[in-house]
C-alpha cells in the first residue's frame, strides 16, 4: 500500500453515506446555542476557555512558588504549608485540568469532526455533559482553596500515607475535594473520550481512510484510547484513598505511629497506590504528548509547505509509543522500595520507547528538508517544540536508566526534565496550534507582532529557566523543598541562579498576559482571515463558512481523495492540493478552497 | 535568517553551558563512581544527537527558507533512511542501557557479610540503630512504639537487647567498610539521601527497604529527606560523619544500648536475656 499520491486516486466510499436531504437539529435559543450547547466546536471553546482560565491560576501559583525559591525569607506571607499547597495545586492543575482538558476536550472536540469531514461528534448530548462535568470538577478543585485547612499539599502525586495524615497541609477537606474533583474529571473525560473514539472510528467522511487522517487526529485518537485505559487506575486509587481517609479502611495504610500515637490503620500498602497512580501517570505523559506530536506534525507540514516525512512511520510510532507507555510506569518508582528486580525490566522498556520517539523527531526535522519554510508563528512554535522536546526527551534517557535515576530522582533534575518535556514542549505546541487555528475559530488572525514577542520570550525564557535547573539537580538540590537553609554541599551561586530563574519566570509569565491580551483583542481587531488563510490541505479549512457553522459543512459532506499532506505535488496547479479536490481538477484548480464545497452555490 | 541563527545559538549555547557550568555534582564519597560514569556516557551519546538535530534544523531553516513560487521536494518516505536511523538509535540506546543495567545489578546486590544498621525515619527527624556485639538487630514493630521505646523494639527478643540506639540526627560510619542500610519509617514515606553517596532509597512504613555502599572519603555530609513527607519535609535533616575506624569506635562505644535505656527507664527492671558473648563477624 503506497500512500504516495498518484495522479489517479480512487474514491473509496465510506460504509455509511449520509443522506444529503437530512437536516440537522439546530439550536434555536441563546442558551442552547452557547451555554448548554451540543455543537462540538462550542464545547471545544468552552473546554479551552475553562482550561486556560484554571491554567492561569496554575501560572500564578508558580510565580508565588518561584518567589519563595528565588528569595527565601523575603516573602514572609509564604509559609511552608502554603508552599506545599501551591506546588501541589500547580502540578495538578497544569497536568490534568489544563493540558489534558485542552488537548482532548479543546482541540479534540474542535478538530476531530472538522478534520474527518463529520458534522459533529456522534453523541452530541453526552459531549455536552462531558464539559459540564469537567466544569464541576474544576469548581470542586477551586472550592478546596476555601475549605478549612486549604487545598491539599501532598504533592501532585498524592502519595499516601502522608496525603491523608495531619502532617500534610489540607488533610482535612482539601484532600477529599481533590480526590472528588479528580473522580469527577475522569467521569467527564470518559463521556467525551468515548465520543472521540467512536467518532474517529465511525463518522469519517467518504474516502477518509485511517491512513489518510491528519496526524493531529492520530495523536488525539491514540491519546484518547490511552486515557480511557489509564484513567480508571487513578479513579479506583482516588476512591480507595477517599475510603481510607473517611472510613478508615486500610487500602494504602499500614500500621502508623503518627507523632507518638498509633493510628487505627493496619495492613495496607503505600506502594499499591504508587502503582495505581503511575499506571495512570505515565500514560498521562503521553496523553499530553501524543496530541502535541500529532498537532506539531501538521503545523510543521503546513508552514513548511511540504508533506510530513514518513507519514506511515509517524502513525506507527504514535501507536507503538502508545502501547509501550503502558509497560513503563514503574520507572517513576525505581527508588520507591519496590522489588529492585523490576528495575531491569522497566529500564529496558523505557529506553526502548526512545527509538520510536527519536524516529518522530528525525521525521519532523526531515520534513524541513528541501521544504519551503514560512517562518509564521505556528512554524516558530513548532521549531521551538522540537528543540525543547529533544532536550527534555534526552534527559528522560538519564532518568529512565535505572542506575542513573538513583542519584537524580527527586532532585531538581527531575523537575527540569518534566517541565521541559511535558510542560514547555506541549505548551509551545498549544500556542502554535492556537495561532494556527484561531483564524478558523474566529475568522480573524492573531496579531503577529504581539505573537512574535510572545514566542521569543516564552521559548528563550523557559529554556534558560529549565536548562540550568538540571545542573542544580546534579549537585543534589532536592525538589519540593520550601527552603534549602544551611547545607554543606550547595554553593551560594545556586541561590543566585534561583533568583535569576525567578526573575525570568516572571518575565515569561508577563508574556503570557500579552498572549491573553492578543487572544481577546484580536477577536474584534484582528485582520480578517478569509477562508483557508494558511493554504492548508486538510478538511477543517474547507468549510462553507469561516468560522464554520453548526453542522460544519454545507449540504453535502466533502469526499476525500488523498492524504492530508499533498504539498508541493509536481503536477498540481498550486503548491497544495486539498484533500477533497477531485483528481481531475488538480492540474488546473487555483484557490484556497475547493469550489462548490457546500453544494448549494 | 534570524531564526536560523537563534536555533544555532540555542544549540551551541547549551553545549557551552554544559562545559562551563559551575554547577556540577559533589565529589563522590562512596563506591558508586560507576553511576557517575554512566551519566557521562549518556551525556556523550545524547549530546551528539542533540547537537546533530539542532544543527540540521538550523541548516534547513536557513537553506530552505520561503521563496515565492518555489516548491518543496515531494518525496514522502524513505524506508532505507528510516531503517538506518532506527538501527543507529537502537545502538545508541544499547550503549547507554548496558552499563546502566550493570550498575543497577551492582547496586541491588549486597555483598555477603556486609554489616547492617538501621535508619529510622519519622516526621521530621532521623534516628539510627546498630546491632550490638551479636551482629543482629532485634525484632521491631511500629505497634510497640511509645515515648520510652521510640524504635518499637520487642523487649522479649534477646537479639535486640544489645542494639545500639542513636536518638540523634548525627550518624557516624567507619571509612572503607561496606554497609547495608536497612530503612524503616514509622509514619509516612521518607527517603534517605546523602548527595555525596549517590545512593538513595525510599523508606516505606510497613516495610523494610535497603541500600548499600562503601564510604571512601572522610568528611561530614548532609543527610536529607528526599521524599515529600509533610510540612516539615524540607527541615528533615541529619548529618553523616565518615571517619577512620578508631574515631568511629570511640563514638560507637559512647552510645547506649536498648538494655541500658530500658534500665534507665526502670532501674529495677529485669533484663534476663544474655547478650551473646562472641561478637559476630558482621558486627560493627
Amino acid at each position: 500500500m503506497a500512500i504516495v499520491d498518484s495522479p489517479v486516486v480512487q474514491d473509496i466510499p465510506a460504509a455509511e453515506v449520509p443522506d444529503p436531504n437530512e437536516d440537522l437539529y439546530h439550536a434555536k435559543s441563546w442558551v442552547t446555542k452557547y451555554l448548554f450547547c451540543q455543537d462540538a466546536k462550542v464545547i471545544a471553546i468552552q473546554y479551552s476557555c475553562t482550561a486556560l482560565g484554571i491554567g492561569l491560576l496554575g501560572l500564578v501559583l508558580s510565580w508565588v512558588m518561584r518567589l519563595q525559591l528565588g528569595f527565601p525569607e523575603v516573602f514572609s506571607f509564604i509559609e511552608p504549608a502554603h508552599y506545599y499547597q501551591f506546588i501541589t495545586m500547580h502540578g495538578m492543575i497544569m497536568v490534568i485540568y489544563l493540558l489534558t482538558a485542552l488537548f482532548l476536550g479543546g482541540f479534540g472536540n474542535y478538530l476531530i469532526p472538522l478534520m474527518l469531514g463529520a458534522r459533529d461528534m456522534v453523541f452530541p448530548y453526552v459531549n455536552m455533559l462531558s464539559y459540564w462535568v469537567y466544569l464541576l470538577a474544576v469548581l470542586v478543585l477551586i472550592a478546596s482553596f476555601f475549605v478549612p485547612g486549604g487545598p491539599t499539599g501532598a504533592g501532585w502525586t498524592l502519595y499516601p500515607p502522608q496525603a491523608i495524615l495531619s502532617g500534610t497541609p489540607g488533610s482535612d477537606g482539601g484532600i477529599i475535594l481533590m480526590l472528588v474533583s479528580l473522580s469527577l474529571f475522569i467521569v467527564g473525560f470518559t463521556m467525551g473520550g468515548l465520543n472521540y473514539v467512536v467518532t474517529v472510528l465511525q463518522a469519517r467522511t467518504r474516502g477518509m481512510t485511517l491512513m489518510r487522517m491528519p496526524l493531529t487526529i492520530w495523536g488525539i485518537f491514540t491519546a484518547t484510547v490511552h486515557a480511557l485505559l489509564a484513567f480508571p487506575a487513578l479513579f479506583v486509587g482516588a476512591i480507595m484513598m477517599t475510603l481510607d481517609r473517611l472510613l478508615e479502611t486500610s487500602f494504602f495504610m499500614p500500621v502508623i505511629s503518627e507523632m507518638g500515637e498509633i493510628l487505627s490503620y493496619e495492613g495496607g500498602s503505600p506502594l499499591l497506590f504508587q502503582h495505581l497512580f503511575w499506571f495512570f501517570g505515565h500514560p498521562e505523559v503521553y496523553i499530553v504528548a501524543l496530541p502535541a506530536f500529532g498537532i506539531v506534525s501538521d503545523l510543521l507540514s503546513v508552514h513548511a509547505r511540504r508533506h510530513v516525512f514518513g507519514y506511515r512511520m509517524m502513525v506507527w510510532a504514535i501507536v507503538i509509543i502508545g502501547a509501550l507507555s503502558f509497560i513503563v510506569w514503574a520507572h517513576h518508582m525505581y527508588v520507591s522500595g519496590m522489588n529492585p528486580w523490576f528495575g531491569f525490566f522497566f529500564a529496558t522498556t523505557t529506553l526502548i520507547i526512545a527509538v520510536p520517539t527519536a524516529l518522530k523527531v528525525y521525521n519532523w526535522t526531515l520534513t524541513l528538508w528541501r521544504a519551503n519554510i514560512r517562518l509564521t508563528l505556528p512554524m516558530l512554535f513548532g521549531l521551538a517544540f522540537i528543540i525543547t522536546f529533544v532536550n527534555g526527551g534526552i534527559t528522560g534517557l538519564f532518568l529512565g536508566n535505572v542506575a542513573i535515576d538513583v542519584p537524580l530522582s527527586d532532585t531538581l533534575f527531575v523537575v527540569a526534565h518534566f517541565h521541559m518535556v511535558m510542560g514547555i514542549a506541549p505548551i509551545l505546541v498549544v500556542f502554535g496550534a492556537i495561532y494556527h487555528w484561531y483564524p478558523l475559530m474566529t475568522g480573524r488572525m492573531l496579531d503577529e507582532g504581539l505573537g512574535k514577542f510572545h514566542f521569543w520570550v516564552t521559548f528563550l525564557g523557559s529554556y534558560i529557566i529549565y536548562l540550568p535547573m538540571h545542573y542544580l539537580g546534579f549537585i543534589g538540590v532536592p525538589r519540593r523543598y520550601f527552603e534549602m537553609g544551611e547545607t554543606t554541599f550547595i554553593p551560594e551561586s545556586a541561590q543566585d541562579l534561583n533568583a535569576f530563574m525567578t526573575i525570568v519566570t516572571l518575565i515569561v509569565g508577563f508574556a503570557q498576559l500579552v498572549f491573553l491580551y492578543n487572544l481577546i483583542t484580536s477577536r474584534k481587531n484582528g485582520v480578517e482571515a478569509g477562508p483557508n488563510p494558511w493554504k492548508a490541505t486538510s478538511l477543517e479549512w474547507q468549510t462553507a463558512k469561516t468560522p464554520p457553522e453548526h453542522g460544519n459543512f454545507g449540504k453535502t459532506l466533502p469526499v476525500v481523495y488523498r492524504w492530508a499532506y499533498a504539498y508541493g505535488l509536481p503536477n498540481a496547479a498550486q503548491d497544495f492540493v486539498p484533500q477533497n479536490l477531485p483528481p481531475e481538477l488538480v492540474a488546473t484548480h487555483v484557490g484556497n478552497q475547493v469550489p462548490d464545497t457546500d453544494g448549494e452555490s | 535568517m534570524i531564526v536560523a541563527y537563534a536555533i544555532l545559538l540555542v544549540g551551541i549555547g547549551t553545549v557551552v553551558f554544559h562545559f562551563v557550568s559551575p554547577w556540577w555534582w559533589t565529589p563522590i564519597a562512596s563506591n558508586w563512581g560507576f553511576i557517575d560514569d554512566v551519566i557521562i556516557i549518556t551525556f556523550w551519546v545524547t549530546g551528539v544527537v542533540f547537537v546533530a538535530v539542532v544543527l540540521f534544523m538550523a541548516y534547513c531553516v536557513y537553506r530552505f527558507r520561503y521563496k515565492e513560487g518555489q516548491r518543496a521536494e515531494y518525496n514522502p518516505e524513505s524506508k532505507k533512511l528510516e531503517i538506518w536511523l532506527s538501527v543507529l538509535t537502537s545502538v545508541g540506546v544499547a550503549i547507554m542501557l548496558a552499563p546502566g543495567l550493570w550498575a543497577w545489578d551492582e547496586f541491588v546486590t549486597v555483598p555477603e557479610g556486609t554489616a547492617e544498621f538501621e535508619v529510622l525515619g519519622q516526621q521530621w527527624s532521623w534516628m539510627y540503630r546498630f546491632p550490638g556485639k551479636d551482629g543482629k538487630l532485634g525484632k521491631s514493630s511500629t505497634k510497640l512504639i511509645d515515648d520510652d521505646n521510640p524504635f518499637g523494639l520487642d523487649p522479649k527478643d534477646p537479639n535486640g537487647q544489645d542494639d545500639v540506639l542513636i536518638e540523634d540526627s548525627e550518624l557516624h560510619l567507619p571509612l572503607n567498610k561496606p554497609v547495608k542500610v536497612l530503612l524503616r519509617s514509622v509514619d509516612v514515606l521518607h527517603d534517605f539521601y546523602v548527595p555525596e553517596l549517590r545512593a538513595k532509597m525510599d523508606m516505606v512504613p510497613g516495610a523494610v527497604t535497603y541500600l548499600w555502599f562503601e564510604p571512601i572519603r572522610v568528611g561530614t555530609f548532609d543527610i536529607l529527606c528526599f521524599e515529600l513527607c509533610g510540612t516539615g519535609h524540607y527541615d528533615m535533616r541529619g548529618s553523616l560523619v565518615i571517619e577512620e575506624a578508631d574515631a568511629f569506635n570511640e563514638w560507637f562505644e559512647a552510645q547506649s544500648t536498648f538494655a541500658e535505656t530500658l534500665a534507665r527507664i526502670s532501674p529495677e527492671g529485669e533484663i534476663e536475656h544474655k547478650i551473646a558473648a562472641n561478637a559476630a563477624e558482621n558486627s560493627f
